[in-house]
């Protein structure tokens, strides 16, 4: 099927064809034939989004949340410059994106035209790839690439910069062909490398999972080998924050998260192990703490399908390039061929080191009668939305690292924060990407008030688009994780950390068109917690919580996995001047 | 380690050599990448050594199949195995790229570099640079009454001999393409 059509008729085409039924975009002068063309099909929804960057991460709580790309249509020069911190986002979280910018048109690239900026030379660094199309005839096949591209290997964003004359003018619209693409990433592992893992794996006395997002990514059959893994060897499991949900928290291997703010447990079994089996992770630095100390004792093996994050920062004894999924399955099929052995002896001992460890109880906070503990109300909004079909987003900072640690994710997909590059201001319209794709389920971003305000305009989209997302914000009037850092780091000289000039959080939700709930006692709590729930209709929840609370355990910067701060006290001087220089 | 008897070495059947022995020595190696020709494939593969702070220490470019538009891009570049190995996975990232081949380690390999040197002098001088270009196989490419050019090919070590040789007896401008290679044998 080739047809003959314009260049903006060919952008809609190509996206139905990729299976699109949602796309988030704000329209421009570069970009109004394509707009023209939206205007007259109903096939594709667009959503209308505030900013473009709110644009970009609502495109990614789409496309993590259902495991498809996301979608988002700008215009050229400022549209195309405010998608880049959520270009960036996605390419460090591995989150599969396609961006189509306008661009001016051809005759006028380099002339320093209204709105043009070098977006692809602008973009290069921070997409896994990018396409300036110059001819109308290549638009639709570059289209079709894109997809390929952005889905296949490690996910990542592509963009693709759409002159408007190429719009305009009208050309040969080519079909999907996907095995023309050079780019064929290995999804097989090696068998020789997973028999050795195997081989690992049945001898292992002290073992661990380390997984990440790369299991997420692999799709949701993946968790589900995972799951029959670890249920089958008995393998203690920690995950990264990217992936929580792989493996559910009520699972009796369960660890917990790992890393800087991971627990106590998790980051122990990670030093002690002698077999760490890291299944889509990258060995971030969050992750480590001291590279030259992290897991002394253990034998590493590593599952990613990105050939350069084995041994970037680790060096690992038993690489294996390929698919998550793929790998897993061969991994149990050698496994389950050769008898299903484990060291079954050895295991029951490290699960008791495991429970001693567990039994420190690194999450226990002190709980207030008169202010509101963020841990407490996490404590209270996991009690109260439990067995419910929930997804939750965050911002960026201690709330984030609290969500990670005191709600529970059962399943794949229903977790999206900014991991990797750290953005504040992603879980408002991460939460509104997520509510887009699963209108009926429960959206909660769980927020900070400095976060928040980062990108609040979307609270416009979702009033516009009737979009219940709850926006619960752990107001503690503070920049809390800098605050922390500054404490700690900075002789307690709280350097512009604050939130001043707030505004009213429940007069803003009016002002927007949704709710306002306010909570400022523990005793209001769960009520409050049940009046936003409830509420049909997209609901800014200000709790105000304990303004100096420290988020805890903490593997501060420059340490071992072995050398955690599990609470406030004895916390002067840690950091040395080796460590003060990371970030 | 023991414990577990996991085997050190080479992985021959996977993507790359994975299991490199780090060390912090800086090798030198000549990398060649076989790219699809397209719009800003060159800006992609420098940003990648400037954005994570590699090394080039020589780089050259061009067209050598015009019907399937493919470059051939030649790099030096310098490092710790480590880094050497992320080098060669990072570029194997970018999306048209069909190959990468480390030379230094797939070798034997042949390299060649071109120069055009300007030498200017008068009398014995002059006598002087026309007899070391002659033992050298420079070929005189431009002449006047008190200058020559010689065109010069070999190894970057015999251009650098040259040169130095060149530069008491009047050069005064060099311009040099940069290492090409390719494996010996087929």
């Amino acid at each position: 099927m080739t047809r003959e059509m314009t260049g903006a008729k060919m952008v809609v085409q190509a996206l139905k064809e990729q299976g699109v039924d949602t796309v988030f975009g704000y329209p421009g002068g570069a970009v109004l034939p394509i707009y023209d063309e939206i205007f007259q099909q109903n096939d594709i929804r667009h959503i209308l989004v505030r900013h473009e960057q709110g644009a970009v991460h609502a495109a990614e709580g789409y496309a993590r949340s259902t495991g498809k790309p996301g979608v988002v249509l700008v215009t050229s020069g400022p549209g195309a410059t405010n998608a880049v911190t959520g270009l960036t986002d996605a390419l460090l979280d591995s989150i599969p994106l396609v961006v189509l910018t306008g661009q001016v048109p051809t005759f006028m690239i380099g002339s320093d035209a209204f709105q043009e900026a070098d977006t692809v030379g602008i973009t290069r660094p921070c997409t896994k790839h990018n396409w300036l199309v110059k001819d109308t005839n290549t638009l639709a096949s570059t289209i079709h690439e894109a997809f390929h591209v952005a889905t296949s290997g490690r996910p990542g964003p592509v963009l693709i910069d759409v002159p408007k004359d190429v719009q305009f003018a009208t050309g040969t619209y080519q079909p999907p062909k996907p095995s023309a693409s050079h780019y064929q990433p290995v999804v097989k592992g090696d068998m020789e490398e997973i028999t050795e893992l195997v081989a690992a794996i049945e001898t292992a006395k002290r073992p661990v999972f380390y997984t990440g997002g790369g299991v997420i990514n692999s799709g949701p059959a993946a968790s589900q080998l995972l799951r029959e893994l670890v249920e089958a060897t008995g393998f203690p499991i920690t995950s990264t924050l990217m992936g929580l949900g792989a493996y559910p928290a009520s699972g009796k291997q369960w660890l917990g998260m790992l890393g800087m703010h991971g627990l106590y447990e998790a980051n122990m079994a990670m030093h002690d192990c002698d077999l760490m089996i890291n299944v889509g992770a990258r060995f971030d630095d969050r992750i480590t703490g001291r590279i030259d100390a992290f897991s002394p004792k253990s034998v590493k093996a590593h599952i990613d399908i990105d050939p350069s994050s084995i041994n970037k920062v680790i060096r690992v004894d038993i690489p294996i390039v390929g698919d998550v999924g793929h790998v897993l399955e061969d991994i149990l099929k050698v496994w389950k061929s050769r008898g299903r052995k484990t060291n079954t002896e050895a295991l029951a001992k490290w699960q008791g080191q495991i429970d001693e460890w567990r039994a420190v109880k690194c999450l226990t906070y002190e709980m207030s009668e008169t202010t509101i503990k963020p841990q407490y109300a996490l404590e209270r909004l996991e009690a109260l939305t439990k067995g419910r079909d929930r997804y939750i987003t965050t911002e960026v900072g201690q709330h984030q690292m609290w969500a990670a640690q005191f709600l529970g994710f059962e399943d794949p997909n229903r977790w999206m924060t900014s991991g990797g590059l750290g953005t504040m201001g992603y879980g408002t319209p991460a939460s509104i990407g997520a509510q887009i794709a699963h209108p009926d389920a429960l959206v909660i971003n769980v927020a900070g008030e400095a976060s928040w305000l980062m990108n609040m305009q979307e609270m416009g989209t979702a009033t516009q688009y009737r979009l219940p997302v709850k926006q619960f914000i752990l107001n503690n009037e503070r920049l809390g994780m800098v605050r922390q850092w500054q404490e700690l780091l900075h002789g307690e000289r709280y350097s512009h950390s604050w939130s001043e000039a707030l505004p009213d959080f429940v007069k803003l939700a009016e002002a927007f068109g949704a709710k306002g709930i306010i909570c400022k006692d523990p005793k209001d709590l769960d009520d409050a917690i049940m009046e936003m729930l409830e509420y049909d209709g997209p609901v800014i929840f200000d709790c105000l919580v304990e303004k100096h609370e420290n988020c805890f355990p903490m593997i501060p910067s420059g340490k071992a996995h072995n050398e955690m701060l599990l609470g406030a006290a004895e916390t002067q001087g840690v950091i040395q001047s080796g460590g003060a220089v990371l970030v | 380690m023991s414990a577990l008897h996991i085997k050190k070495g080479a992985s021959k059947h996977s993507a790359y050599n994975l299991r490199p022995n780090f060390s912090d020595t800086q090798e030198r190696h000549t990398i060649t990448v076989l790219v699809e020709n397209e719009p800003g494939v060159l800006a992609r593969v420098i940003g990648l050594f400037s954005g994570r702070g590699y090394n080039i220490d020589s780089l050259t470019v061009a067209e050598v199949d015009h019907t399937g538009h493919l470059s051939r891009i030649t790099v030096v570049t310098t490092g710790t195995p480590q880094v050497i190995e992320q080098i060669k996975a990072q570029l194997g990232r970018i999306v048209p790229v069909h190959e990468v081949t480390d030379l230094t380690v797939a070798g034997p390999f042949v390299e060649r570099e071109l120069a055009i040197v300007k030498v200017v002098g008068e009398g014995e001088k002059r006598v002087e640079a026309m007899r070391l270009a002659d033992i050298f196989r420079a070929k005189v490419v431009d002449t006047t009454l008190n200058s020559f050019i010689f065109e010069i090919t070999g190894t970057p070590d015999k251009i650098d001999a040259f040169a130095d040789l060149m530069r008491p007896l009047g050069l005064t401008k060099i311009a040099r393409t940069g290492v090409a290679a390719l494996l010996r044998g087929e």
